[in-house]
């Protein structure tokens, strides 16, 4: 497909996603909506324009793998996965009603296309490492692709992936991380400070590429890029509510849910 | 009275038919895989390392990455063996073996070496007698503890074959082989190990051959104890449960804290199905200085220590 061809399907998919997510959370009043806006278009981005897979076929030993760590974030994999073809549309207005497949954190059990289930933060670099490590001793052509919130570096556990990941060279991983600058209730930077995140992930072996998280075109392009010798570190720029302007950049929709006026309001927006 | 040996010539390290079992697994079917923190000698693997360079995955002293690449490996189609000491495999990673491991339902294989207070003098934090209490509530994860060099064998092989995340817990402590004659390994079914009727002793690991051992002091005062290897502590196999609650008293015997493991688990089911009177030989929980042979003797953790406890349940049998 010519990448302009690529682009603009992204963009549709992106749109469909950010309606569908918020959807998804209005009905149920529940979810994280203003970060399911913030990883909205490298989702669409990975799904649409980079990785290699087939819905039909979700155990294919082959596939390129996303893992969502920010598992709170299921408003942006649900949409993604229900746009990729992994399941009917019909299911998405089930989302976290009693016995749904739609948990409000990804179950691999109950959703094909989900790769490991997530919801405690710091748990999804380390699974992708593995999975890294699985296509490095076999010789799998496979990439790994796992997104990170920026909040979610605070655990010492991705610290622990980084340095496994850097050590074994794992140019078949990709971690993005969703730098919105926000977590639950504050700045990264005045709760527990991240930056600077490049140095540090140079530090542990990674090329790290930093990134407008919403041009598609940029993330198109970073993302497809073949990899080199090391594990690759994307840090995505990018708004936490990003799409709606009532929301963006502001905390409280970490998990805030819109009532009916806001829900239309949204709506025109997202045009 | 000369009391009977904890450990003795003869005895064998589980650990030798643990690696051994692996080893032959792993020439046969190229998807094992090895994980530790470093821990290569302790869960004996240099010679898997040697056979199979590119299989041993040692990500440093790491646990929490340790059970969560290994979830990643499971994805990528391979089946990790996953080695530590089993205070940390369980306590440090927690979080990982509940949500990357159990809840995530990946097929991989912990196995928590020196169980238990293997470690004696060096105290609490290297003990590991809460994992049964933590690990037995896991949905999908099945908790075994063999008793012996066969069953440790029998335990890898049912694993690596098994399609889901299972616990071995080992021991470095060495134990006799339990003489039982055509023996077959039933994960999830209790084995006999003495035939009995006046009480039913429900041991595991370590503690199997000294509750055989109490047996037989029992049967001079004219006491018939039933003996269970309970090597599976999840799931219960509530069928041999239900039989040892008919004999009308209990006596559970585990290296591991009394609290919540395989005493705990006892205590639940017959407190729901058929109350009787229930003694738990275990540790009460952190535990003082002393070596293994010592802290074995101070808790009754001995064929006399056993002996007593089934007098007491006796005692209180209605």
């Amino acid at each position: 497909m010519l990448t302009n061809d690529k682009l603009s399907l992204i963009r549709d998919k992106a749109l469909w996603m950010r309606r569908t997510a918020f959807t998804m959370v209005h009905r149920a009043q529940l979810g994280h909506p203003g970060g399911d806006f913030s990883a909205t278009d490298i989702l669409a981005t990975l799904y649409f324009g980079v990785m290699n897979y087939d819905p039909t076929r979700p155990d294919m030993p082959d596939r390129d793998r996303f893992v969502m760590s920010k598992g709170h974030a299921t408003g942006a994999l649900y949409s993604a996965l229900c746009a990729a073809g992994y399941f009917p549309e019909d299911w998405l207005p089930t989302y976290m009603q009693p016995k749904s497949l739609l948990n409000g954190h990804p179950n691999r059990n109950y959703l094909p296309g989900v790769e490991t289930n997530t919801g405690p933060l710091g748990h999804g670099f380390p699974v992708a490492t593995g999975i890294a490590i699985a296509g490095q001793i076999t010789g799998a052509s496979y990439r790994t692709f796992v997104l990170t919130g920026d909040g979610e570096q605070q655990e010492g556990a991705n610290w622990e992936a980084a340095m496994v990941a850097g050590h074994r060279k794992l140019s078949n991983l990709t971690l993005i991380i969703d730098r919105n600058r926000l977590q639950q209730g504050a700045g990264t930077e005045e709760t527990s400070g991240l930056d600077p995140l490049d140095d540090k992930y140079r530090a542990f072996g990674f090329d790290v590429f930093k990134v407008d998280g919403h041009d598609q075109a940029a993330l198109l392009a970073v993302l497809s890029a073949a990899p080199d010798t090391k594990p690759r570190c994307i840090i995505a720029n990018t708004t936490k509510g990003k799409g709606v302007s009532f929301m963006e950049g502001v905390a409280s929709w970490h998990h805030g849910v819109p009532n009916d006026a806001q829900f239309a309001q949204a709506m025109k927006e997202l045009v | 009275m000369a009391q009977a040996p904890i450990t003795a010539a003869g005895f064998q390290d589980c650990r030798n038919a643990w690696v051994a079992t692996l080893e032959d697994l792993a020439e046969a079917d190229p998807r094992i895989v090895a994980v530790v923190n470093d821990s290569v000698g302790s869960s004996k693997l240099n010679s898997f390392q040697k056979k199979f360079p590119d299989r041993l995955i040692n990500v440093g002293i790491a646990e929490q990455v340790m059970v969560g690449v290994s979830a990643g490996l499971a994805n990528g189609g391979r089946i990790p063996f996953v080695s530590a000491a089993s205070c940390f495999i369980t306590g440090r990673a927690l979080e990982q073996v509940k949500a990357d491991i159990a809840y995530a339902n990946f097929n991989v294989k912990l196995v928590g070496q020196s169980s238990g207070i293997a470690y004696g003098e060096l105290g609490a934090t290297h003990h590991s007698i809460e994992d049964l209490a933590w690990l037995r509530p896991l949905t999908n994860l099945t908790v075994i503890v063999p008793a012996d060099a066969w069953e440790t064998a029998e335990a890898v092989k049912w694993a690596a074959k098994h399609e889901g995340p299972v616990y071995l817990r080992l021991s470095r402590m060495p134990v006799p082989d339990l003489t039982i004659p055509n023996r077959q390994f039933r994960p999830g079914q209790a084995e006999v190990v003495r035939q009995g009727h006046d009480l039913t002793i429900i041991a595991c690991g370590t503690t199997v051959h000294l509750a055989a051992k109490a047996a037989d002091l029992l049967k001079a005062d004219g006491i018939q104890a039933r003996v269970l290897n309970f090597s599976t502590i999840n799931p219960l196999d509530e069928a041999a449960l239900h039989a040892a609650a008919a004999t009308g008293a209990i006596v559970t015997v585990e290296e591991a804290s009394v609290r919540g493991g395989l005493g705990g688990a006892v205590a639940e089911f017959t407190a729901s199905h058929r109350p009787v009177p229930v003694e738990r030989v275990g540790f009460p929980g952190f535990l003082p200085t002393g070596s293994v042979e010592w802290l074995f003797r101070e808790y009754g953790l001995t064929p006399e220590g056993i002996a007593a406890a089934a007098h007491r349940a006796l005692k209180r049998k209605v």
